[in-house]
This record gives structure tokens, C-alpha cells and sequence, in this order.
């Protein structure tokens, strides 16, 4: 792995970004709506359910940590659009960039998308609603990690669909986190779905990170189990895409998608 | 001399289709080879191939003795590429867009580098430019900038002038002729402009259904086909169907 390449790639969208003040503003204006929107909802829940009476931040934090997986997973998908938008794509498959620092790359500038967009949401929570998502405490910081990796995970599977089938496969870019999201069990207990569903719900580590952050929130206690169940799903589905992303892009080199995706 | 390029009997087949059907040339150090054909003769296909962007189904490539399927990572390092089809990221400047290539191609002395192509090329002045404002001829002389950041041994050319005036394009055609003599890389350069490959090309291949059908100096092909140019062999050759097929 050469951390030059790394960086050079990762420079290419730092320039972007920073670049374009329509961009930044388009990285912090979803993150930060989304949030004041949910912020309202949940004063509203938390004022006429029992359920949300002892943790009037439950679906704040939880619409918080969901925005943060969407914005990763759309982020890492937005890179490597822009590759194919800029008509770049074949530039960049023919600089001598291994996969893997490709991969790289994509993932540690997903990450500061991500932060760029979500820091600001954050910070507003606290003087507009009186919540802090820092009552997760220590916790906090593995259900982002874990959300992290499956946004990442997704953005690397749909990816791989960009490289196969080319950018027709543009649509489902956008369109998988929402395919996922009832399953996620984001604003309601797994035990709200029906039978089928849930165990559709269980092999996915979203569940495992709602339901945790929600215990916490709710019982203010601390279900490792969770957290553990939600890493092991992920470390299954981070390397499944990284074997499809592979073979994808052999799939590529055969079929010539790699050449004419600019087209 | 030594052959840089060597490509051994490759075929490419998209299914039943056979894009390229078992063609081998090799090209040498210092020199300029011609890949001429009608669309759809498997040029790009093997230019592809060439850069490791598609699998051959059989054959092999051999850049500068290493064999492309194994080394691709040393191969893309020593070669580079222009074609008017892909272009640079367009909201970056020139000067960004030539450093994020120096760093992924590992340049040392990017600075150094940037200046001598910028010179050479006469880009000086649009280093701070945003790349998408740029006129098509700027942007060629920019591709062009980034084709050779890496100090390449193996240039690959797509229709390099196409779209350019022509003052521009001589422009281009004559730093061609000038940077290969004086940096002895060896280019395979496919176009459809004729006076380009008359004066540029050393030899040049004739392609067509994935086949080379001839081949030879651009004298020799004109003088064999009994014609006055080069553009009236490639049509001699584009519509003889009988003959070839």
C-alpha cells in the first residue's frame, strides 16, 4: 500500500470539496435539516407517549446515527460517481493504484464527508432540543463505528454494481439504504415488525445498533451483546464486499465496463 | 532496439462476438507505430488491453519485458494515456489536477515536474484555471501535461488531435515528434487523421474485424496498394470486404 497514492486520491476530493462552497453547504444542509426535523418530531413524541418519557432523545439520536450511516454510504457512492460523471474513471483505473488504496482512500474521505455534515447537526442539538448524543457516553463511539462500517460496507457493494453493470447502476446507488431502512428497526423496537421481517432484520447489524442505543437511552443500561452481534455482522458483510468488489472489477476487465463507463 | 511493447497473438471475445482475433506486433524504443482502422476494428479494444483496463481472452502483453498480467501495478507506472473521450476532473485547476496525478503516479519533484511540462507545453498560464473552463485545445495540451507526468516509457495515444485546430494540433504533432526523440519512448498511436500518421509514424498497422491486414511504412503500404496517400489505402482497405473477411 503506498500512502502517496492514498493521499493523491484523497486530495482529488479535498480539492473538490473545498473548492466548492455549494458543496460544503450541500454536506451540511441534509444532515442539519434532517436533524431539526427529528428534533421537533421527538419533542412532539416525547410530550404524548409514555414509551419515549424517560429519554426524550431517543429518536434525535437515533435519527442522528441514522443520518450518519446515509451520509456515509451515499458519500462513498458520490466518490466514485464523480469519477464516472467527470468522465475520470478511466484515468484513474490507469494510474497504477491497487484496490485496495483505492479502497482506502474512498473509505477515509467517506469518513470526512460524513463528519463534515454531521458535526454541525450535532452541535445543534444541544441548544435547540436540550440533547446531547454524548449520553451514549464511551458507547457512542462503537455504534458509530459500527455504523460506519456498514455505510461503508453498502457503499463498497454498490460500487461493485457500478463497476459490473456500469452507470445504469446509477439508481440503486441511491435507493439501497432506503430498501434497508425498515429493516433497521431505526425509530422502533424490532418487536414492531412482523415475524418474517424480524428475522430478515436479525442478520443485518442495524438492529443490533438501534436497539442498543435505544437501551441505553431508554434503561440506561449497557447490552454488549449488541454491540458485539453488530460487529460480527459487519466484519461478514465488510468482507463479502471487498470479495465482490474484486471479483466485480475482474468481471469489469472482462466484459470492458472499466473502458467505456465515462459513456 | 529494444521492443517495449509486445503483444503476442491476443484475442478478445465479448461472448461469441470476437473483438480482437489473435493479432501481434510488438513496438520498439524511439519509435512511433500507426494503429489505423475503420470503427469498430478492435483499436480501442486493444488499446484497452494495452492498459490493462480489459482482460485479453488469450495472448499476451509484455511492457518493457514484464508481462502485464502479473506486473500490472510496474507496467501503469512506466506507461500513460490520452484520448479526447476521458477527460480530467473539471471543477479541479490545471495545477491541482497535475499534482493528484504526480502523487498517484509517485513523482518525485512534483513542483520541478509541473514547471518543465507547463513550459513544454505551453500551460503555464492556466495552471490556476479551472480545467472544465478550458478551450478543447487547452484541455489537450492539460491531457497531454498529465499523459506524461510520470515520465512515461510507453505512451498510448487515442486520436490525440481530434477536435483540435489546426495550429494547435501541429503544436501537438511537433512536441510529439520532439519528445520522443529526445526522451526515446515508444507510442502506439491510433487515429483516423492520415497526414498525422504519415508524418508521425515510423510503421503502421492496418486493422479490421479485430484482424491486421496489413502493415508496413507508410511508403511501402501506399506504393503496395498502388495509391497516392495513405488516406486512399485505409478506404482501399475499409471497403474491400471480399478480401479480407
Amino acid at each position: 500500500m503506498s500512502l502517496t497514492r492514498i493521499y493523491g486520491l484523497f486530495l482529488r476530493h479535498f480539492y473538490l470539496i473545498t473548492r466548492s462552497f455549494p458543496r460544503i453547504l450541500d454536506l451540511v444542509y441534509w444532515p442539519t435539516i434532517q436533524i431539526t426535523l427529528w428534533g421537533f418530531i421527538s419533542n412532539f413524541f416525547a410530550t404524548h407517549t409514555t414509551y419515549y418519557n424517560n429519554a426524550v432523545g431517543v429518536i434525535l439520536t437515533c435519527a442522528i446515527l441514522y443520518d450518519f450511516l446515509f451520509r456515509t454510504s451515499i458519500g462513498f457512492n458520490m466518490l466514485f460517481l464523480e469519477e464516472i460523471w467527470s468522465r475520470n474513471f478511466t484515468n484513474l483505473f490507469i494510474a497504477p493504484m491497487k484496490i485496495g488504496e483505492i479502497l482506502t482512500s474512498l473509505v477515509i474521505t467517506a469518513l470526512i464527508r460524513s463528519l463534515i455534515g454531521l458535526v454541525p447537526a450535532v452541535l445543534l442539538t444541544s441548544p435547540l432540543f436540550g440533547i446531547s448524543i454524548l449520553e451514549l457516553g464511551i458507547f457512542l463511539f462503537f455504534l458509530f463505528l459500527s455504523l460506519y462500517i456498514f455505510g461503508i460496507t453498502l457503499g463498497i457493494l454498490v460500487s461493485s454494481g457500478l463497476l459490473r453493470f456500469g452507470p445504469s447502476f446509477e439508481n440503486i446507488a441511491w435507493s439501497t439504504m432506503f430498501l434497508l431502512a425498515p429493516f433497521g428497526c431505526i425509530y422502533y423496537p424490532i418487536e414492531t415488525l412482523p415475524e418474517v421481517f424480524q428475522k430478515i432484520a436479525y442478520i443485518l447489524p442495524l438492529v443490533y445498533i438501534f436497539e442498543e442505543a435505544r437501551n441505553i437511552l431508554i434503561n440506561q443500561t449497557v447490552d454488549i451483546e449488541n454491540i458485539y452481534n453488530a460487529f460480527i455482522w459487519n466484519a461478514l458483510y465488510f468482507t463479502l464486499s471487498i470479495i465482490l468488489f474484486y471479483y466485480s472489477f475482474n468481471a469489469a476487465k472482462n466484459r470492458g465496463t472499466l473502458i467505456n463507463m465515462g459513456e | 532496439m529494444k521492443n517495449l511493447i509486445e503483444v503476442k497473438n491476443i484475442k478478445k471475445n465479448y461472448g461469441k462476438k470476437q473483438a480482437v482475433k489473435g493479432i501481434s506486433f510488438n513496438v520498439q524504443e524511439n519509435e512511433i507505430l500507426g494503429l489505423l482502422g475503420p470503427n469498430g476494428s478492435g483499436k480501442t479494444t486493444t488499446i484497452g488491453m494495452l492498459l490493462g483496463l480489459l482482460k485479453p481472452t488469450s495472448g499476451q502483453i509484455l511492457i518493457n519485458n514484464l508481462k502485464l498480467e502479473n506486473h500490472r501495478i510496474e507496467i501503469l507506472e512506466m506507461i500513460n494515456f490520452i484520448s479526447p473521450y476521458i477527460e480530467l476532473p473539471k471543477k479541479l485547476t490545471v495545477k491541482q489536477n497535475l499534482n493528484v496525478y504526480a502523487k498517484l503516479y509517485k513523482v518525485q519533484n512534483i513542483e520541478e515536474r509541473i514547471e518543465y511540462l507547463s513550459e513544454k507545453l505551453r500551460i503555464e498560464e492556466l495552471l490556476d484555471s479551472i480545467t472544465g473552463e478550458l478551450s478543447s485545445g487547452q484541455k489537450n495540451r492539460v491531457s497531454l501535461a498529465k499523459a506524461l507526468i510520470n515520465e512515461p516509457r510507453v505512451l498510448l495515444l487515442d486520436e490525440p488531435t481530434a477536435s483540435l485546430d489546426p495550429e494547435v494540433g501541429d503544436f501537438v504533432r511537433t512536441f510529439l515528434e520532439e519528445y520522443k526523440k529526445e526522451k526515446k519512448i515508444s507510442v502506439l498511436l491510433a487515429s483516423h487523421n492520415m497526414s498525422e500518421v504519415t508524418r508521425l509514424c515510423k510503421s503502421v498497422l492496418m486493422m479490421k474485424n479485430g484482424e491486421i491486414i496489413d502493415q508496413g511504412t507508410p511508403d511501402d503500404l501506399i506504393n503496395k496498394h498502388g495509391r497516392t496517400n495513405l488516406e486512399e489505402v485505409f478506404l482501399k482497405l475499409s471497403r474491400s470486404k471480399s478480401e479480407f473477411n
